[in-house]
């Protein structure tokens, strides 16, 4: 990650494929693993950790639409709704069977799974805008559905509390604790991509999303890989709704709308399409602006604003500063911050001597 | 199931129309962008948002006359109009569908978050010159609004209709839309085009922003409008003038009726419900919509 090559010595696909280029990447992830799962959780605060908390959740459901629209091709609007079953799944399992939470997070994603595959059919024939308008369509009705079908959202304003989870026994009280506790999520979603992504599967997702008629041609069966591609992204998504009603301690409908779904394309958009890395730094990006544009303006809003449109401002600036800064990456970085930190290592990898 | 009354039906059928031709005003401004630029546009209720916005806070704040307030949303909206697409589409043009998808989406933002800073995010209303009083034809009532508003979609629906089939602007257009590259080649401005379609689906903003917003007054729940737009020009046919219309019909018709008859049942909602069960039944069964052309792909 922060090694400098002094060149490309690949003598087999084996070693073109592995994770790790040189050992050197081993010990620099290893590094990082220490860094986020040792010190993080000893040095930082209950309410920092709970913010961290909020990035490992957003960067499972990242990773997963990275994979539907960066790795894939394939536009969704609909992964707000994806979640949403997920998180409902989970709690009607946790308040009817008490089910602990090795079953409802597999449950949540493969419900959700099942419903994303079905959202995926029309990808057959419909490609493009018409998918996007599809999986607008989806979202809006799903949500439609929760809302409406009591035995799903239980009554009283379609929320549902569900306990922390617990592990051996004890409740995960403190925020360090469910860190952790998501620490294991994100370290398996990572993995699960970066093996996913470099596997056959992986590589005709590429291969349809960057001709899908070339790809049939040469033999990739395209509606199955769309629809997998459909399906382990949803998958995703659903394991991300129940984290986050655990999280919550409540799943509620009103936590997983379209604007969650624009989010996450956000995240996607920004952070880098078809990028492991990039989904992670898209995650913390769009993950901590909020909460950076109200941090900075109660400390330095009173420069710009009355005190008394303070409040009200806020908000405003906060979705102006959002939509600015994709149309931003858009414009003149469209391959996102992954792109941007490798034009910095780029950079170094010949640093003092760039000539 | 309530036993069949006409007079309730026929009701409903009305509303359906006249709404249904207001959609078509709103769908117009989307048809337009995507027939001549090949862009869509998810920021279309934004804009009409964004024209209420103008209207009636120049008529409340500034005090201006009606017809004066609704002027300047014009000019305003055709300013941004041309500022946008110089600014956040040129860039656009050539990269895949999600890159335009999205970037009309942060515009959907910025709109929203814009609008609601400089004129509030109080309630707005927009006073039209006409009288509140419900014109009677049998058992059915018109609000004059609504037969203003469905007016004026008419005169511009056949407007646009000549000025694509007629004018030589219009077929300019039709050729960008078709292939940039040979209309390039013939010595069209492209980009002089692409600026024009997005100033024109300006206009057609600020007169829906006017209509909608005289009807339902004007916040930034005025924005929901543009998610009516989907399914009125998936099932018209995306580049289809006379596909908006048809589709904001039955639009209008289907979501009436269904509200009318199923939400006693349902608790409410199927009225943004059954659009969007209808879309996806035509994205299954014929994607390209009614009037809609059909794109044949190569690799």
């Amino acid at each position: 990650m922060f090694h400098r090559e002094s060149g490309v010595f690949k003598t087999s696909y084996a070693a073109d494929m592995a994770l790790y280029p040189l050992p050197i990447a081993r010990y620099a992830v290893a590094a990082f693993a220490g860094l986020f799962i040792v010190i993080a959780p000893l040095a930082l605060g209950e309410y920092y950790i709970s913010i961290l908390n909020l990035v490992l959740i957003a960067v499972v459901g990242a990773l997963g639409l990275n994979i539907l629209v960066g790795y894939t091709g394939q536009i969704s609007i609909g992964h707000g709704a994806f979640m949403s079953v997920g998180a409902y799944t989970a709690a009607n399992l946790v308040t009817h069977l008490g089910a602990p939470f090795w079953i409802t997070i597999p449950a949540g994603g493969i419900m959700a799974a099942l419903i994303g595959a079905v959202v995926g059919i029309p990808s057959l024939r419909i490609k493009g805008i018409y998918l996007a308008i599809a999986t607008l369509a989806a979202q809006l009705i799903i949500e439609w559905t929760i809302n409406h079908v009591t035995w799903i959202s239980g009554g009283v304003q379609a929320s549902i509390q569900v306990p922390r989870p617990s592990l051996f026994g004890i409740p995960l009280k403190t925020q360090t604790q469910l860190y952790l506790f998501l620490m294991a999520f994100v370290l398996l979603a990572i993995v699960g991509t970066s093996n996913l992504v470099r596997s056959r599967i992986g590589r005709a997702f590429i291969a349809i999303r960057d001709q899908d008629i070339a790809a049939e041609i040469i033999g990739i069966n395209i509606f199955r890989y769309k629809l997998w591609a459909f399906a382990i992204s949803s998958f995703y998504a659903g394991v991300t709704g129940v984290l986050y009603t655990y999280y919550l301690g409540i799943a509620n409908y009103e936590q997983f709308q379209i604007t969650v779904s624009i989010d996450y394309l956000a995240m996607v958009i920004i952070g880098g399409l078809g990028s492991i890395l990039g989904s992670i730094l898209g995650a913390l990006f769009v993950t901590l602006l909020p909460i950076l544009t109200r941090w900075f303006l109660e400390d330095y809003g009173w420069l710009l604003f009355a005190q008394q449109d303070l409040q009200n401002a806020i908000p405003n600036l906060r979705l102006i500063l959002f939509g600015a800064l994709i149309i931003f990456f858009l414009v003149v970085e469209p391959e996102g911050l992954n792109r941007l930190w490798r034009n910095i290592r780029n950079y170094f990898r010949v640093w003092p001597f760039s000539y | 199931m309530p036993e069949f009354e006409w007079q309730f039906t026929l009701v409903l059928l009305t509303n359906g129309v006249m709404i249904g031709l207001m959609y078509a005003l709103i769908a117009l401004g989307f048809v337009l962008i995507y027939k001549a630029t090949d862009a869509i546009n998810f920021a279309q209720g934004e804009f009409v948002m964004f024209a209420g916005f103008l209207t009636a806070g120049a008529a409340e704040i500034a005090g201006f006359p009606f017809w004066a307030s609704a002027l300047l949303a014009l000019g305003g909206m055709i300013a941004l109009g041309f500022g946008l697409e110089r600014v956040v589409l040129r860039p656009m043009i050539g990269r895949p569908v999600i890159a335009v998808v999205m970037a009309t989406i942060g515009l959907a933002a910025v709109l929203r978050g814009t609008a609601t800073m400089a004129f509030g995010a109080g309630t707005r209303v927009i006073n039209m010159p006409i009288s509140d009083e419900p014109f009677q034809l049998g058992p059915v009532m018109l609000p004059p609004i609504q037969l203003v508003g469905a007016g004026v979609s008419l005169v511009f629906l056949a407007a646009f209709t000549w000025f694509f089939l007629k004018s030589r602007i219009g077929i300019a257009m039709r050729a960008v839309a078709d292939s940039q590259q040979v209309s390039m080649a013939v010595g069209i401005n492209v980009r002089r085009y692409f600026a024009l379609a997005w100033a024109m689906a300006g206009v057609v903003s600020a007169l829906g922003g006017v209509v909608w917003g005289a009807m339902l007054s004007v916040d930034n729940q005025l924005a929901l409008v543009g998610l009516k737009v989907f399914p009125v020009v998936i099932l018209g046919g995306l580049d289809s003038i006379i596909g908006a219309v048809v589709g904001g019909l039955i639009v209008g018709i289907v979501e009436n009726l269904a509200a009318g008859y199923f939400d006693p049942y349902v608790g409410g909602g199927t009225k943004d419900f059954a659009p969007y069960v209808l879309m996806i039944l035509v994205l299954m069964i014929r994607p390209e919509g009614i009037f809609g052309r059909r794109r044949i792909e190569r690799v």
